[in-house]
């Protein structure tokens, strides 16, 4: 059976790719629905009707928009991702050391965010009901219940301005210590670790309770063994597909995230200099960004359901 | 979920039994509704008119919230806020609700191309981050409440597509429904009268969640700075044009924050504490 797997698997990647392309379609054609031509905004009021033309010409506007879709695609496919209008730099370029920032703020993340939320989700499902549990639940629906940015205040007036552990701003370029960068990642890493954990520990909760009320479960309830042993043997192996997938999803907020913080705490990442390229409209600077959060996503909420097809033992 | 198995039911209403965690959040849900409506006449100061010397000031007597970066009335400011957070956010929901669940009707009934097309679409669709696509939209066509209703309705028609279709696909295979098609009834009649009555219920409550996520969504973009532009100010907006406020911990900062928090957590419990009968996803 172990080819039905890899047939589903391969059949969700196919969607994954269709998708791909639908979305870059989309965020193609979002960009050039900006109102005014792109040729006068960057030529400035004093070009010649000429230069305006010629600079057209030069920029294929003069195309139609489904050839200069094509020629965008072939373009990524090169590594080319255009020039930016606000300071005529290549995308890739200004993007490189951004992205680096980001990734390194998404990693460190997920190596705390994980293992937390997975001790709290398990232990609350194991103690349902108990006052832990409840203290657990209601803090998760807090958070979630709650924009981003709330978060993100509310820790930097706790940490910043009545501990004053923290510095509110962070800024990569200063970091000469350990401590340094402990100071630096402390603030966007808390704020974005709260948001992450609280949608994961709600879904593996969610999980390990399902799995505890199998009937394989209550009978090793029933031939004596420990609660911990219940949990732990019987229970989360088959808790384990659902848990990945709780993971996977929960990283995908991530996307959204990021985006809010790196903007709160002025973090030089990718999702500052997209924020920044739509107060100035730089449209290349823009696509290159969304294509590259859409591309994380897309990979995530992916990898989320493959793991999902493949923890399925009926398939097996 | 916890306190629903615990609070033991109070009253009975519409034929349900209500608990006391459920009543009070919507009673607070009502009570914005309210000021949503009635906000103009309540509020004690003109939203633009300076009223104080002083800016960030504190809580004290005639300007019961305090004042903001500008020494403005936060009350009144708040008050007219919950206009725009309810208003744009209950607008934009209805639009994505009606138009998921009717395309989400269709398709489960036709079936065919037409399923598979507007499932795909509407799949990669969801695949591009909320966020992301807000800020896209805001960078394309700039920021106004239609844009706002719109973009949010837009986000948020694919999940509200797939919930509704899912739901009826299973009412699909019913033998009520194989009977109504041997009657020969066309798909209005079908979608309207045989599913729509048996998954109205979980729909209302996929509703209310929905509406969380746009207020959530809209705070956030403004919050940003690409929501609502000024003078008007939404409750994220709000907490944006403050945040200077925030070292000092002054009321206009923490207000505003408050006030979404209030309204999502209220409606989060409501529909946590609706009887199962409602929020029963199986319908």
């Amino acid at each position: 059976m172990k080819s039905r797997v890899l047939n589903l698997v391969l059949k969700r990647l196919g969607i994954a790719v269709v998708t791909l392309l639908i979305v870059l379609f989309a965020v193609f054609f979002a960009t050039s629905m900006l109102p005014g031509d792109t040729a006068s905004i960057l030529l400035g009021q004093a070009a010649t009707p000429e230069a305006v033309a010629g600079l057209r010409e030069a920029m294929h506007l003069n195309d139609p928009a489904i050839l200069r879709f094509l020629l965008w695609l072939v373009g990524l496919l090169h590594g080319d991702l255009g020039t930016s209008y606000a300071n005529e730099m290549p995308v890739a370029a200004l993007i490189g050391g951004r992205l680096v920032n980001t990734m390194k703020l998404a990693g460190i993340t997920t190596l705390l965010s994980v293992p937390l939320a997975l001790t709290l989700g398990i232990t609350a499902a194991m103690l349902r009901g108990s006052v832990y549990d409840r203290t657990v639940t209601i803090l998760s629906i807090g958070v979630i219940s709650v924009p981003e940015f709330m978060v993100a205040t509310l820790a930097v007036l706790l940490f910043a301005v009545y501990l004053k552990w923290l510095p509110a701003l962070s800024s990569v370029n200063e970091a000469h210590s350990l401590t340094d960068l402990v100071r630096i990642y402390a603030m966007p890493v808390i704020t974005l670790t709260f948001v992450i954990s609280a949608q994961m520990i709600r879904m593996t909760r969610a999980a390990v309770i399902e799995t505890l009320s199998t009937p394989y479960v209550e009978m090793a309830l029933l031939k004596g063994a420990s609660r911990s042993r219940m949990v732990l043997r019987h229970a989360l192996p088959n808790a384990l597909g659902p848990i990945v997938n709780a993971i996977a999803l929960s990283l995908s907020y991530l996307v959204g995230g990021v985006i809010i913080v790196e903007t709160i705490f002025n973090y030089p990442g990718i999702a500052k200099l997209m924020v920044d390229a739509v107060a100035t409209r730089d449209l290349p600077l823009i696509q290159s960004c969304a294509m590259i959060f859409c591309l994380g996503y897309l990979f995530l909420i992916t990898a989320a359901d493959v793991v999902a097809i493949m923890s399925n033992p009926r398939l097996r | 979920m916890t306190m629903a198995s615990t609070a033991s039911p109070r009253r009975l209403f519409l034929g349900h039994s209500y608990n006391l965690v459920g009543v009070v959040a919507a009673l607070v849900i009502l009570a914005w509704t309210l000021i949503a409506i009635l906000a103009p006449y309540i509020i004690p100061h003109p939203i633009g008119d300076i009223v104080d010397d002083d800016y960030f000031g504190p809580m004290r007597q005639g300007l019961w919230l305090g004042s903001d970066y500008l020494g403005r009335d936060m009350l009144s400011r708040v008050l007219m806020g919950a206009r725009y957070t309810v208003g744009i956010s209950l607008a934009a929901v209805s639009i994505a609700c009606f138009s998921g669940v009717m395309l989400g009707m269709i398709a489960a009934v036709t079936g065919g191309w037409l399923d598979t097309c507007l499932s795909r679409f509407l799949d990669a669709m969801n695949s591009i981050p909320s966020k992301l696509f807000g800020l896209v939209v805001v960078a394309a066509v700039g920021s106004s409440i239609p844009v706002l209703i719109l973009t949010l309705a837009v986000i948020y028609i694919p999940g509200a597509y797939r919930f509704a279709r899912a739901l009826a696909v299973n009412i699909n295979t019913m033998d009520f429904m194989t009977v109504a098609r041997v009657r020969g009834e066309n798909t209005a009649y079908l979608i309207g009268s045989e599913i729509l009555p048996n998954i109205i219920r979980p729909v209302l409550a996929d509703f209310g969640l929905r509406f969380v996520f746009i207020v959530l969504l809209l705070s956030g973009l403004s919050f940003l700075g690409l929501g609502l532009q000024p003078p008007l100010a939404d409750w994220g907006a709000l907490v944006r044009e403050n945040i200077g406020g925030l070292p000092f911990a002054a009321p206009a900062v923490i207000v505003p924050s408050l006030a979404i928090a209030s309204l999502t957590i209220s409606v989060n419990l409501l529909i946590d504490n609706l009887p199962q009968k409602i929020r029963d996803r199986n319908a």
